[in-house]
């Protein structure tokens, strides 16, 4: 018997309530104590399809997801045939003969395939015990997380707080039949099949934990560091950040419009950054694309903006609601012409949370776009986090701008681009009679006046350059894990982190020693903090979601030092700890 | 007192000898004085093309951003700071054709923006091409054979967005077009001040002598109501030997958008405080997910 070590499968269709479910049964298993991370998998589509939530449950911090589900939980006879060769031996299937009665679940699921597995086979009669003890089909999910829960010997009671908190809303009629449906699969799952099923759920009494998503994660680290005003074009995965944005913008004063296209969200961004307000749009790649000459514009006239490209695979519509890594690259380049963007690209929930305080200190630091580069698996996925994980007291840095009282001592016109050693200029919010300027997105000189002369250009592009050499030396260095030295390294970026941490811990238990190289701070690249990060490593492997190893690419041009192999994908879907590894057979 | 030589910039304006953009130009920076508001109580945001460079030649706050999105950047800056007064000022093709989606957006949303169009009816820097408001058939370098589309028609398409300001004004009339824009900075909401101005190097066409017999003034046709939205209708597609310059249509009853949005009721959203509550007062927000 194992207890608090295995992963739950919820699959069906889109509308089935495979999300609800999942999220439902994940709550209660935070609120008992137990760490969780969870994988949603969904189709661009609002009804039918196939979806999947997985839920992994340890009593440790967890990175990812892995590929050994425990217990599956089908609404269709699709979920069993896509999951079925996921589920470890001892394992079991949850399912009501009776939940899709047209198809092949009416009557005994064919056992031989799962028999041949060593499988389990756990026939339920859900939709019954919805009918009869809460008078509505519709509760049948509640009985199937009664049942999980009653398979597993988990505690009712954080099962029940969930339904009271989620059903609530429509009425005691309703919270209390929600209640008595899982009581009764609760106990019909315990009593027949609880004995034969070796994988146990026990409660923990601990401090009370966050759930949350990397999406969450970054619109808490904006929001804290005063980010005022949000701009946006909805887009998957990128639109719950805007969404976070609307859900708290009448309680704590915030400004949010869902603009006509993302061309005018980001125009916007730039309007309210150039008069002071700390201004973000949150997008994915396509939205990112048409948002590329706007980026341009906050370059030139020196406007801080913070965009959050939540990538998704491309090129054009892609797989909408699917992970990849595939824009950094073009991220750093976007836009005519030459001009400093800094960008984040962080890889955990904890990250997300950073990335989103530091980019607007970036920003204004340095007055240019600030791109924070995030990724669909990061987006979706939940994870367990302690409370005090995410410091809500963040530093707030608005670099150069003139107080109120600087400006009155200041006397003739106002050069909003004076040169300076560092690049860059003291800047001022319009509104104050000595803070005249209009600032133009042609070439410029020092008032920001239009001005076509030689040496003007040289003085204003080298000024907006010098702030890349400048902020490059802020740059973070690359994150690190794992023994400092060690036989294999390997080299990554975004969320591939989380799985990449599990498949290193594996490695180093098996008795092989392998290490981690992050970068997080990915441009500027900071080169020499890089450089010193990776020259010692002995085989240096690049890990990324996309096809090209395009972190790999970055490094090589800046560093010289090049990776011995890449491992990728760019199926759309995130890699495991287990592909990683089956993976580096091929490469090491 | 405001002196509209408060306006005068150290640039000299670069417009062609003529330039429709000289009337406007001026009409503009009389209208801000005669208003009482100063340099830097106003942020005059421009796209790009001839009439755009207007914030360079003009001392006061601006901002002179990309072709066709001088709304966009104008809509966040009047979210942004409410307490100045915004007004863009920009060419045809930059606010009705590159930019098309964004009037359309800001005429509906009724922001509050003085909107000034100065439309000569053709490409001006980009030396003579055929713009959204020129007229079925008009010869270009891009129309050889002659335009092929219709011609768009600004003050019917804000009517029917529900535009609450739609005005045109003429570059050839300075005391008019004062008056005028005077009107659009009293507005509530987004004021469109469509300004007919002749390109005197690239539209010969429609040439100060084409256009002075034909404007006329809505002010002194007897019992024109500028809340007859059905007269304005019919005003906003007359046409031809005779082109109504004025006010067509105002209404004071639709809020501004900014009046409508919660967090601007506590004043200029840059004058509030990037955090308004003790820190752990934030918490709560952490318990959103337990």
């Amino acid at each position: 018997m194992t207890v608090n070590d295995l992963t739950l499968k919820i699959a069906g269709e889109a509308g089935q309530g495979v999300e609800s479910t999942g999220r439902g049964f994940t709550k209660a298993l935070v609120r008992g104590g137990l760490f969780v991370f969870g994988l949603q998998d969904y189709h661009s589509r609002i009804r039918g399809g196939h979806n999947f939530y997985q839920i992994r449950v340890a009593d440790h911090d967890l990175h990812s997801h892995n590929e050994r589900v425990h217990l599956l939980l089908p609404m269709n006879k699709v979920a069993v045939d896509e999951h079925l060769r996921e589920i470890v031996p001892q394992g079991g299937v949850v399912y009501d003969p009776a939940l899709e009665p047209e198809g092949p679940l009416q009557g005994e699921l064919d056992e031989s395939a799962l028999v041949a597995r060593s499988v389990q086979a756990f026939p339920i009669p859900l939709l019954q015990i919805a009918t009869e003890e809460g008078g509505s089909k519709v509760m049948a999910n509640t009985a199937a997380i009664g049942a999980a829960a009653g398979l597993t010997g988990y505690d009712m009671e954080p099962i029940s707080a969930v339904i009271r908190e989620n059903f609530g809303k429509k009425g005691q009629e309703v919270v209390t039949a929600n209640l008595k449906v899982a009581t009764a699969a609760y106990n019909f799952a315990a009593e027949k099949y609880a004995a034969a099923f070796p994988f146990k759920l026990q409660r923990r009494d601990t401090a009370p934990r966050m759930l949350i998503t990397g999406n969450e994660a970054l619109a808490l680290g904006a929001f804290m560091a005063g980010c005022q005003f949000v701009a946006g074009y909805p887009m998957t995965p990128g639109s719950p950040i805007l969404e976070w944005f609307a859900a708290h913008s009448k309680e704590y004063g915030i400004v949010i419009k869902h603009a006509e296209d993302e061309i005018a969200a980001i125009n916007m961004v730039i309007g309210a950054g150039h008069m002071g307000v700390r201004a973000m749009t949150p997008t994915s790649g396509g939205g990112f694309s048409l948002m590329v000459e706007a980026l341009g514009l906050a370059g030139m006239v020196e406007v801080p903006i913070v965009v959050i490209n939540v990538q998704r695979p491309g090129p054009a519509t892609g797989h909408a609601t699917r992970h990849e890594q595939g824009d950094l690259l073009f991220t750093l380049y976007a836009a005519q012409g030459e001009f400093l963007r800094v960008v984040l690209a962080p890889g955990t929930i904890e990250q997300c949370f950073e990335a989103g305080y530091r980019a607007f200190n970036l920003a204004e630091r340095y007055q240019c776009p600030a791109i924070i580069l995030s990724d669909a698996f990061l987006a979706h996925s939940p994870r367990a986090l302690e409370q005090n994980a995410l410091n809500l007291d963040v530093p707030i840095d608005r670099g150069a701008l003139l107080s109120e009282e600087q400006l009155d001592r200041l006397t003739g016109r106002f050069k909003r681009f004076a040169v300076t050693e560092t690049g860059v200029s003291p800047r001022a919010i319009p509104g104050h009679p000595q803070a005249v300027c209009a600032p133009s997105s042609d070439e410029h000189d020092e008032y920001g006046q239009i001005c076509e002369d030689a040496a003007a250009r040289i003085q204003q592009h080298g000024k907006r350059m010098q702030k890349l050499e400048t902020a490059r030396a802020e740059m973070k260095a690359p994150l690190r894990y794992g023994p400092p030295e060690a036989d294999l390294t390997f080299l990554t970026w975004g969320s591939t982190i989380g799985p990449l941490q599990s498949a290193v811990e594996m490695l180093n238990q098996q008795g092989q020693s392998a290490n981690i190289v992050q970068i997080m701070d990915i441009w500027p690249l900071p080169v020499g903090k890089v450089t010193t990060a990776l020259q010692g490593a002995k085989k240096l492997i690049s890990v990324e979601q996309n096809y090209g190893g395009q972190l790999a690419t970055l490094v090589r041009a800046y560093t010289g030092i090049q990776v011995h192999g890449l491992i990728n994908k760019y199926d759309g879907r995130p890699m495991s700890p287990e592909y990683i590894l089956a993976h580096l057979k091929g490469v090491a | 007192m405001v002196d509209v030589k408060d306006y005068a910039s150290p640039a000299r304006p670069t417009w062609c000898t003529g330039c429709g953009n000289f009337g406007i130009w001026n009409a503009v920076k009389k209208a801000l004085a005669e208003t009482g508001l100063a340099p830097h109580e106003v942020m005059i945001i421009s796209g790009i093309g001839c009439g755009s460079k207007f914030p360079d030649y003009t001392t006061a706050n601006g901002l002179m951003t990309l072709h066709g999105r001088t709304l966009a950047v104008a809509t966040g800056a009047r979210l942004a700071n409410h307490g100045l007064k915004v007004i863009c000022t920009h060419g045809d093709g930059d606010g009705y054709g590159e930019g098309g989606n964004h009037f359309v957006s800001a005429v509906r949303r009724n922001i509050g923006i003085v909107d000034i169009v100065q439309n000569n009816r053709v490409y001006g820097l980009t030396k003579g091409q055929y713009s959204p408001t020129s007229p079925q058939g008009f010869v270009t370098k891009t129309s050889p054979q002659g335009a092929i589309e219709q011609m768009f028609h600004p003050l019917a398409t804000a009517l029917s967005v529900g535009g609450t300001f739609i005005s045109r004004g003429w570059s050839g009339d300075i005391d008019h077009l004062t008056w005028l824009v005077k009107e659009a900075l009293s507005h509530r909401g987004y004021a469109l001040v469509d300004v007919l101005q002749p390109c005197v190097t690239f539209n010969r066409m429609y040439s100060y002598d084409w256009l002075r017999p034909r404007v006329y003034k809505l002010q002194e046709e007897p019992g024109y109501d500028t809340s007859d939205k059905v007269a304005a209708s019919v005003k906003a597609q007359e046409w031809g030997d005779r082109i109504p310059i004025g006010i067509l249509y105002r209404t004071k009853s639709q809020p501004a958008y900014e009046e409508l949005v919660p967090a601007l009721a506590a004043g200029p959203l840059v004058k509030q405080p990037l955090r308004n509550r003790p820190l752990s007062a934030y918490e709560v927000l952490k318990q959103e997910y337990l």
